[in-house]
């Protein structure tokens, strides 16, 4: 009988054994795919239209149009936002995923770091018209320095300073603010019967991020050394997220309820009339949504010390946006290189960045009357002459969380009614730094 | 043959159970183990592509986890004492609120049905709906729970906050108790309807007052039921991740920074898989460690009361 009890538990091991080694293949290292399968590739759009349907319409016709200059058919799947990471990542892990895909501009150096990517070289490069195509800090976040970009840009997009006419107007305000100083002071102007100068979401931390890396710029400060290690305490560092708080602890032209918000709660404040002035990126679609003519709203650059917008300290915007990327292990390489030429061409570019509300990376492609309405005019400026990439080292998830939070728990510190003092950011930001150390 | 006869007839049911068991491992198991494997190892970014190259930690992960004088080790300790007072509240409100609400409907009056159908709503709406419609009822500025409290009742000074600082916690206490209390109601209801009613009959001609019947007969007949049912509600509550998530999001407020969260914020959205895995297995150890507890002491006490 003795046998017959150890059966089931060999099984049992046989079973698991067989399953563990069965996932743990992973993919095989410095795979550099293949041309096995040359007519069909598959290619996972993020969600950039107001919902997966929508962005199905816009790009089902242009794959059509790929299809018949190239017999290449390509399978589209147009991934949520909350799913992309995790199917990427899942995709990483098992080695079978697309061979074509978009990533946020901000992973693109930890999802270098995982080699799932193929590397944009010269000779990449050159089969789809060369890097000198693509605006210069577009191509910036792509990748860590120094390395073959792991992915190459598609849809820029900036940050820039929305402003409510009519309140300006009633409050006495002749010119949008250029420089922080008058902001400040158009927003204490505009502050006061439960309306408020400027919006902020306290709560979601990517943005929480971009505006301090930003203001860090301008204060000459990066968020990491040369060596990519954390440099959060630096005064540079600390004056800037201090600067960012105290627009709600000492100059009050934040609401405190901001402190909480998170799902974009500030765009409804300002197309309803109830703060003047929000820095974002891209926001006229939203302000519609919500009711706000066109006409109600002005735009332009995010403000920086000397009034006029440039490189280094005169940084005025992250550059965010979508980059497109060849999986490694594709089984189709010359098609998904030709596929991402399709995307990066000129037509293609003008198009779909006009559908999507974008700026077009690639520059031929700026010359549209759709990139220079008053509001994508700011934009691309900003793209081509004062925005920065965010810090582009495999970290950069960690940053965000860490630091983010820390400038999240400020806002609540300043909401509450305690102080936020220069001390007091220079520890929060000191306990983010220590929760990056490994 | 006879031999063979017997282990063949003894094989049968192992056989019969063998594709169960293939996929139990296969859905269950398998992770798990993958699970515990990772905790050992630095699996970070690096080496996601090839994961099975991740160099081996050894305990490296648990020491960062345990180590209550370093930022990480601290603030893991932290959330798992919010995490346990959290649960113990969280699982009396949903029994207390629960119980009572069966008994109370246990009495034959119209409308009952009506009744009992809209207490489960909470259980039977979607977590994402629900949570974040209670996000928005929780909004200082234009939420309703302010625009209540504060500017109908004036029980309050100042607008509180309630997604921020330490009033999260309470916030969160409220939300998850409306949420999982129904399914206290629903398994208490359910033992109710199998009291003999002669108890209560025989209890009435003794002279024993709606009190004592509840204390005598209701609560000890319901004794097994509820072994189950808190034991249930709080491994339900311990683990709950979607409801401090789509409240508060990546970042909890301290007061209310439960461990799921917290190690999601940990592994997952810092890439460092190793260190979240070795979290998990320690929150798996404790869950373990409690359950077997729980089970030892409670059915002790019945076979007492039955012997």
């Amino acid at each position: 009988m003795r046998i017959l009890r150890v059966a089931p538990v060999s099984a049992l091991v046989a079973v698991l054994a067989a399953a563990v080694s069965g996932c743990g293949g992973g993919s095989s290292p410095g795979g550099g795919g293949s041309n096995d399968s040359p007519t069909t590739l598959t290619y996972w759009a993020s969600n950039q239209g107001p919902n997966v349907e929508a962005d199905k319409k816009v790009l089902g016709p242009e794959l059509k149009k790929f299809e018949r200059q190239t017999g290449i058919k390509v399978k589209l799947e147009v991934i949520p936002w909350p799913d992309l990471l995790n199917r990427i990542l899942a995709a990483t892990t098992s080695g079978q995923g697309p061979d074509v895909l978009n990533i946020g501009n901000t992973w693109s150096a930890s999802l270098q770091a995982t080699g799932a990517l193929l590397p944009w070289d010269e000779k990449n490069f050159a089969a789809i018209g060369g890097r000198d195509r693509f605006a210069a800090p577009a191509l910036a976040a792509t990748g860590a320095a120094g390395k073959d970009p792991a992915a190459v840009p598609l849809y820029s997009l900036t940050y820039a300073l929305y402003y409510n006419k009519r309140m300006f107007q009633d409050a006495g305000i002749s010119k949008p603010p250029a420089t922080w100083g008058e902001l400040v002071a158009a927003g204490k102007k505009v502050s006061k019967d439960g309306k408020w100068g400027l919006g902020a979401e306290g709560g979601q931390l990517a943005n929480n991020i971009h505006q301090a890396f930003v203001l860090g710029k301008q204060h000459g400060a990066d968020f990491f050394d040369a060596a990519g290690k954390p440099a959060f305490t630096s005064d540079g560092a600390v004056a800037a997220v201090k600067q960012y708080v105290d627009f709600m602890a000492k100059d009050r032209i934040i609401a405190p309820g901001n402190a909480e918000y998170g799902q974009n709660q500030s765009l409804r404040d300002f197309a309803t009339g109830r703060t003047a002035m929000v820095l974002w990126q891209a926001a006229a679609t939203t302000f519609a949504a919500d009711g706000m003519k066109p006409s109600d709203w002005g735009v332009v650059p995010v403000p920086v010390p000397s009034g006029r917008p440039g490189a280094g300290r005169q940084t005025n915007s992250m550059l965010a946006g979508i980059n497109v990327a060849v999986f490694r292990n594709t089984h189709n390489l010359n098609g998904a290189r030709k596929f991402v030429k399709f995307l990066t061409s000129d037509a293609e570019q003008r198009l779909l960045n006009k559908t999507y509300g974008a700026i077009p990376p690639v520059k031929a492609a700026q010359r549209d009357p759709a990139f220079d309405r008053q509001d994508t005019r700011v934009l691309r400026r900003t793209l081509t002459r004062s925005a920065a990439p965010l810090p582009q080292i495999p970290d950069e998830a960690q940053f965000e969380t860490s630091v983010g939070t820390a400038i999240k728990d400020l806002f609540a510190d300043a909401a509450a009614g305690h102080p936020v003092t220069t001390a007091s950011v220079r520890a929060r930001l000191a306990r983010a730094a220590q929760q990056m150390a490994k | 043959m006879v031999r063979f006869a017997r282990l063949r007839r003894a094989g049968l049911p192992y056989l019969l159970l063998l594709p169960a068991l293939v996929v139990e491992v296969l859905v269950h198991l398998v992770p798990m183990v993958i699970g515990v494997v990772m905790s050992f190892r630095e699996l970070t970014q690096f080496f996601l592509g090839n994961w099975g190259a991740a160099p081996w930690k050894g305990l490296g992960n648990y020491r960062v986890a345990v180590d209550l004088n370093a930022p990480v080790g601290a603030a893991l300790l932290h959330s798992f004492w919010v995490t346990c007072v959290f649960s113990v509240l969280a699982v009396g409100f949903c029994w207390l609120l629960g119980t009572a609400a069966a008994v109370f409907l246990q009495e034959n009056f119209r409308g009952r049905g009506l009744l009992r159908a809209v207490f489960l709503v909470p259980y039977a709406l979607p977590v994402y709906a629900a949570v974040i419609t209670w996000a928005f009822l929780f909004q200082r500025d234009s939420g309703l729970v302010n625009h209540v409290l504060h500017d109908q009742l004036h029980l309050t000074g100042d607008r509180p906050f309630w997604l921020l600082g330490d009033n999260s916690f309470v916030a969160l206490l409220v939300v998850a108790v409306w949420k999982t209390w129904p399914f206290a109601f629903l398994v208490v209801m359910a033992a109710l309807q199998n009291i003999p009613k002669d108890l209560y009959e025989a209890a009435a001609l003794d002279g024993a007052g709606m009190l004592r019947q509840l204390w005598r007969i209701t609560l000890p007949s319901l004794r097994p039921v509820n072994q189950v049912l808190v034991l249930v509600l709080f491994l339900w509550t311990f683990n709950d991740f979607n409801t401090p998530y789509v409240l508060f999001g990546k970042a909890a407020p301290e007061a209310a920074d439960l461990l799921s969260v917290h190690i999601y914020q940990s592994s997952f959205a810092t890439w460092n898989f190793g260190t979240g895995s070795a979290m998990s297995v320690l929150l798996l150890l404790f869950l373990l460690v409690v359950t077997a507890g729980y089970l030892l002491v409670t059915s002790r006490g019945r076979k007492y009361a039955d012997g």
